[in-house]
């Protein structure tokens, strides 16, 4: 059986995603490349994280979104729990506020049936009140979807390449595509700033760029703009919380927010949807109006929100959004081999699992006609625990066997240097070269409590120049130009320095 | 049977060293408890002078002064883990405390009849000030910063703006300016420093620095790294005024925005806040609202001097002293301590009247030539001013407390 090259173009929860499933076949050389210095750094870290039920979507508008969204939530259901992605399914509900949101419910639910969605069903006032205490209690009803959830979303991409790799995936960070090469209608493979990387297969995944790498196979009509969503969270012990998922119902003006407590017990609302020019791709900085219109929707959802003194983030992300919301997500005859999974927008997060599925089945399989085998000794699992939730007799055996256990270094959420350096290692050894503050916080949670990592980002950072073997000052957020410091303490006196920096 | 412990301090900076050391030399039996890998908290990274002029009557560094500490707490043996974690505090009975504690030894869970928690204070970052923006690399707390300097000897950046002017971004901003970076601004939310005046002239004024008073810092810029902040002017009710919107361009932006005392683990276990002070509320013992937990330095009240600090740790020593010896603080008939005009906070919140007890209150905003009045008890203090950067500390006599009925009230009135 001839072997096939595949080069995916992306490492967030899609491409990560779709190599994760393509790892499981026996004929195909898999590589992810990925501009950033590791998995996960793109739109798939900032976002609201929930598992939609898929009631949402129209099924004569985006047939595939409403189709791959139910799909890729029951998926979710097993691939958390194989991967170790901390999750949970609360379930939503869409709130009615006016008697008058009822009928808009009542479409959604008709949706709902329309895509096989379970459990969905209208609730009068007496019946939310039970199912969600903190539920403003003058609105009208909602439409009950028990099958969403929330996970922590940051820590998706990470672990499904970390999971890929171990299955045969080789992952280069830092691998910026330029432009692909195409021969007699055939994809050869991508130009990139490490070098010329062969392929038969491309496949796009390139989130907010993915009309850009689009182009470069010369499939050029469209274009993806960003739309950016902001948003508050609030810190663990701020109360009121809720239980389930809550949004309103959309209305012509705005689809309202959401209120959910996030996976480390903080209230989080947003987001919002600002329109952005499509050269804005990286225009990820929150506004005031944007943090005000959170704020004022928010507060129609629930009783009543915490004090905003009690807020420890807000932060904004930016949906790659494609003409009309329509994904794109398609294999092509010219150039053969090029498919596209582009201008993923919500819910995309999702809808991953269920897109690198389509891929796999409908386009390689069928469109392209190439015959796969699966993998007798595929491994589903990437083992991941954390220090604070195990029994103490465990966490016993942790410290006795390597007493950095025992240190706990980010205090808001009980992180340990146990912890960390153990994750360091698993980034080392699924091809990550720079060992970033940010990759530790996507995958542990350390630095995004209370202290926003005032107290713990210096130990944190301490740890990652012994372990990697650098001086302090250049252990990084995100790679270059993002160092921790300019240097040693004296470094502008000696009249040399700081310039490193502004290379 | 007997507890592990009689008294368990929660952290080892100048508060908690003081308080054990001081419940050693009562004949207690110790334990204390740190999470840094090293005793000393805070002072260790001040290499400033400023420290002990009360106490030793000797201007000190922040490390020679805590080093005095240090050395006494290690000479004196006693019994301590540094790289300690406190996870939980279980109230079990009123003669009965239950800790788990994560060390590198292993989880401990032990008993102690009082608790002294002294875990000093975080700082306010980015978020919690209302900055917009990007989240770009360059922004520190002015304690980050602080601890990147002079305990690990790595330079943040070059070109350094400063949010707010209490005593920690003054300090901050001398800091950066003798390392050769070029500091381009203090920035002020108020219409008067934060600091001590004596900060201001030799921390800004001696180094050229300018200080922006009335503005704020509403955004940062930069997508990578910090490119610039924007700030505003505000009026006097802390509202931006639209159109005065200035840039200035920077690497670096150091929060210096006050701190708030840490008292995660002690909230869990269920003590009662004091909204004002943001720590707990006690008696004039430091008692919480779980009797037999202590609580001084930071974590109680934000201290400008560390002279308070250690004297609230060796006062929640002699508490727990006393505490053991009754089988907890004996009842008493509690006058509370009640804020009046201009007054932020004050604690402690309750007084008996058996003792003297040292009042520290924060003013609500500068006045001069002012006293202090008690109405309730018909006592006055005159001073010739106060503002909020400086805690007034002073003492109330047993006899004058004895004189309210159920509460006094502290107030600030203007001389006639
Ligand atoms: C505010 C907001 C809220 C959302 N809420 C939800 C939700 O609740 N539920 C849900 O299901 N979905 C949600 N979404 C949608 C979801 O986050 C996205 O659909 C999903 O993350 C998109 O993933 P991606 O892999 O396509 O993009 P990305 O995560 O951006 O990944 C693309 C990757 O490609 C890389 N790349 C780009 N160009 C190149 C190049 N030339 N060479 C190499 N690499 C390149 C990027 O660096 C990036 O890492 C939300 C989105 C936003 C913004
Ligand atoms: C920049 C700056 C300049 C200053 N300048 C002066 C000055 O000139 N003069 C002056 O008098 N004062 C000054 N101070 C103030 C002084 O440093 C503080 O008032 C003092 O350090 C407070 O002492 P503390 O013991 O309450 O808290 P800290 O010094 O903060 O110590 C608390 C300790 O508790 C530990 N801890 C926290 N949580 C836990 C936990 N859960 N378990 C175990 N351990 C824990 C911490 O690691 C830390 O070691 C300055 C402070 C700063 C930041």
């Amino acid at each position: 059986m001839e072997r096939k090259k595949v080069v995916v173009i992306g490492a967030g929860v899609v491409g990560a995603s779709i190599v994760r499933v393509l790892s499981q076949y026996n004929e195909l050389d898999v590589y992810l490349l990925e501009k950033n210095v590791d998995a996960g750094m793109g739109v798939s870290k900032a976002n609201t994280a929930i598992i939609h039920p898929g009631h949402e979507d129209d099924p004569k508008k985006c047939p595939l979104r409403a189709k791959l969204c139910v799909r890729g939530n029951r998926l979710w259901h097993q691939w958390v729990k194989e991967l170790g992605i901390p999750a949970k399914f609360p379930g939503e509900l869409m709130i009615a506020i006016e008697e008058d949101d009822l009928k808009v419910a009542e479409h959604y639910l008709e949706l709902a049936q329309k895509n096989g969605v379970p459990g969905v069903r209208l609730v009068d006032n007496e019946e939310l009140r039970k199912l969600e205490p903190n539920v403003n209690p003058n609105v009208a009803g909602a439409l009950w979807a028990p099958t969403a959830g929330v996970m922590d979303s940051p820590m998706a991409a990470p672990a499904l390449v970390e999971n890929a790799v171990a299955n045969g995936v080789r992952f280069f960070p830092e691998t910026e595509v330029q432009g692909i090469k195409i021969e007699n209608g055939e994809v050869k493979g991508v130009k990139t700033n490490k070098g010329f990387i062969e392929a038969d297969i491309i496949i796009n995944a390139a989130g907010l760029y993915s009309d850009k790498i689009s182009k470069m196979a010369g499939i050029d009509y469209f274009t993806v703009h960003p739309r950016k969503g902001e948003y508050y969270v609030f810190d663990d012990d701020a109360t009121p919380k809720v239980t389930r998922i809550l949004h309103q119902t959309p209305t012509p003006v705005t689809k309202g927010v959401y209120v959910i407590t996030e996976m480390h017990d903080g209230l989080m609302i947003g987001p919002t949807a600002e329109d952005l020019p499509e050269d804005a791709k990286e225009d990820t900085s929150t506004t005031k109006e944007g943090l005000d219109f959170v704020w004022e929707w928010a507060q129609k959802l629930v009783k009543e929100l915490p004090p905003k003194n009690k807020v420890i983030r807000t932060f904004a992300g930016l949906r790659p959004e494609p003409p009309d919301g329509r994904w794109i997500i398609e294999a092509y005859d010219d150039p053969w081999g090029f498919i596209n999974a582009a201008g993923i927008r919500s819910p995309g997060f999702t809808s991953a699992p269920a897109i690198a599925y389509y891929i796999v089945e409908e386009l390689i399989q069928k469109k392209l006609d190439i015959k796969l085998t699966k993998k007798s000794h595929w491994n589903p699992y990437r083992r991941a625990y954390w220090f604070k939730d195990l029994p103490p007799e465990k966490q016993n055996e942790l410290i006795k066997q390597d007493p950095a256990y025992g240190n706990v270094v980010c205090m808001c959420r009980e992180i340990t240097e146990g912890e960390i350096v153990n994750v360091i290692t698993r980034m080392k050894s699924m091809g990550v070269k720079i060992i970033t503050l940010d990759g530790i916080k996507m995958r542990t949670g350390a630095m995004a409590g209370t202290c926003q990592g005032s107290y713990c980002r210096i130990r944190i950072a301490r740890i990652i120049a012994r372990e990697t073997g650098i001086p302090l000052w250049e252990v990084s957020f995100r790679g270059k130009g993002t160092e921790y410091g300019i240097g040693d303490v004296k470094v502008l006196l000696r009249g040399n320095g700081g310039d490193k920096n502004a290379e | 049977m007997q507890n592990d412990y009689d008294v368990v301090v929660i952290g080892g900076g100048p508060a908690g060293l003081a308080a054990a050391i001081r419940a050693r030399e009562l004949g207690l039996r110790v334990l204390l408890l740190e999470n840094r890998e090293t005793l000393g908290g805070i002072p260790l990274q001040c290499i400033h002078p400023g420290f002990g002029l009360h106490y030793f009557k000797e201007d000190l560094t922040g490390t020679e002064f805590i080093y005095r500490f240090i050395y006494k707490f290690l000479d004196m043996e006693i019994e301590h883990y540094t790289g300690a974690h406190v996870v939980s505090i279980e109230p079990f009975s009123d003669l009965e405390k239950r800790l788990r504690v994560v060390t590198s030894k292993g989880v401990l869970d032990i008993t102690t009849t009082t608790v002294i928690y002294t875990t000093g204070a975080r700082e306010r970052h980015l978020f919690e000030i209302g900055i917009t923006g990007h989240r770009p690399a360059g922004v520190y707390t002015a304690g980050e910063a602080q601890t990147m300097m002079d305990i690990d000897g790595i330079m943040p950046g070059k070109e350094i703006v400063i949010v707010g002017s209490g005593d920690v971004g003054l300090i901050m901003a001398r800091r950066f300016a003798l390392e050769g970076a070029h500091v381009k601004a203090v920035i002020e939310i108020m219409s008067y420093p934060g600091g001590l005046t004596r900060n201001v002239v030799q921390c800004l004024q001696d180094f050229g620095i300018p200080l922006y008073l009335s503005h704020a810092v509403t955004r940062i810029e930069g997508t990578t790294k910090v490119e610039k902040v924007i700030l505003t002017k505000v009026d006097e009710n802390l509202r931006p005024v639209p159109g005065t919107e200035k840039e200035i361009e920077c690497d670096t932006v150091v929060i210096a925005a006050g701190l708030v005392p840490y008292l995660k683990v002690l909230e869990r276990a269920g003590v009662i806040i004091d909204p004002a002070t943001k720590g707990p509320v006690v008696n004039e013992h430091l008692e919480t609202s779980i009797p037999g937990i202590f609580v001084a330095g930071n974590a109680l009240v934000i201290n400008d001097l560390v002279d308070y600090v250690v004297e609230q740790g060796e006062l929640a020593a002699e508490s727990a002293y006393l505490y053991i010896q009754n089988k907890g603080i004996p009842t008493k008939k509690w006058r509370k301590l009640v804020k009046g005009r201009n007054i932020r906070l004050i604690v402690p919140h309750y007084l008996s009247g058996d003792n003297d007890v040292i009042i520290y209150a924060r003013v609500q905003k500068p006045e001069e030539n002012v006293k202090l009045h008690f109405p309730e008890i018909n006592k006055e203090i005159k001073l010739p001013f106060v503002k909020p950067a400086e805690m007034i500390r002073i003492k109330l006599r047993k006899e004058d407390i004895t004189k309210a009925k159920d509460k006094i009230t502290m107030e600030v009135v203007l001389n006639e």
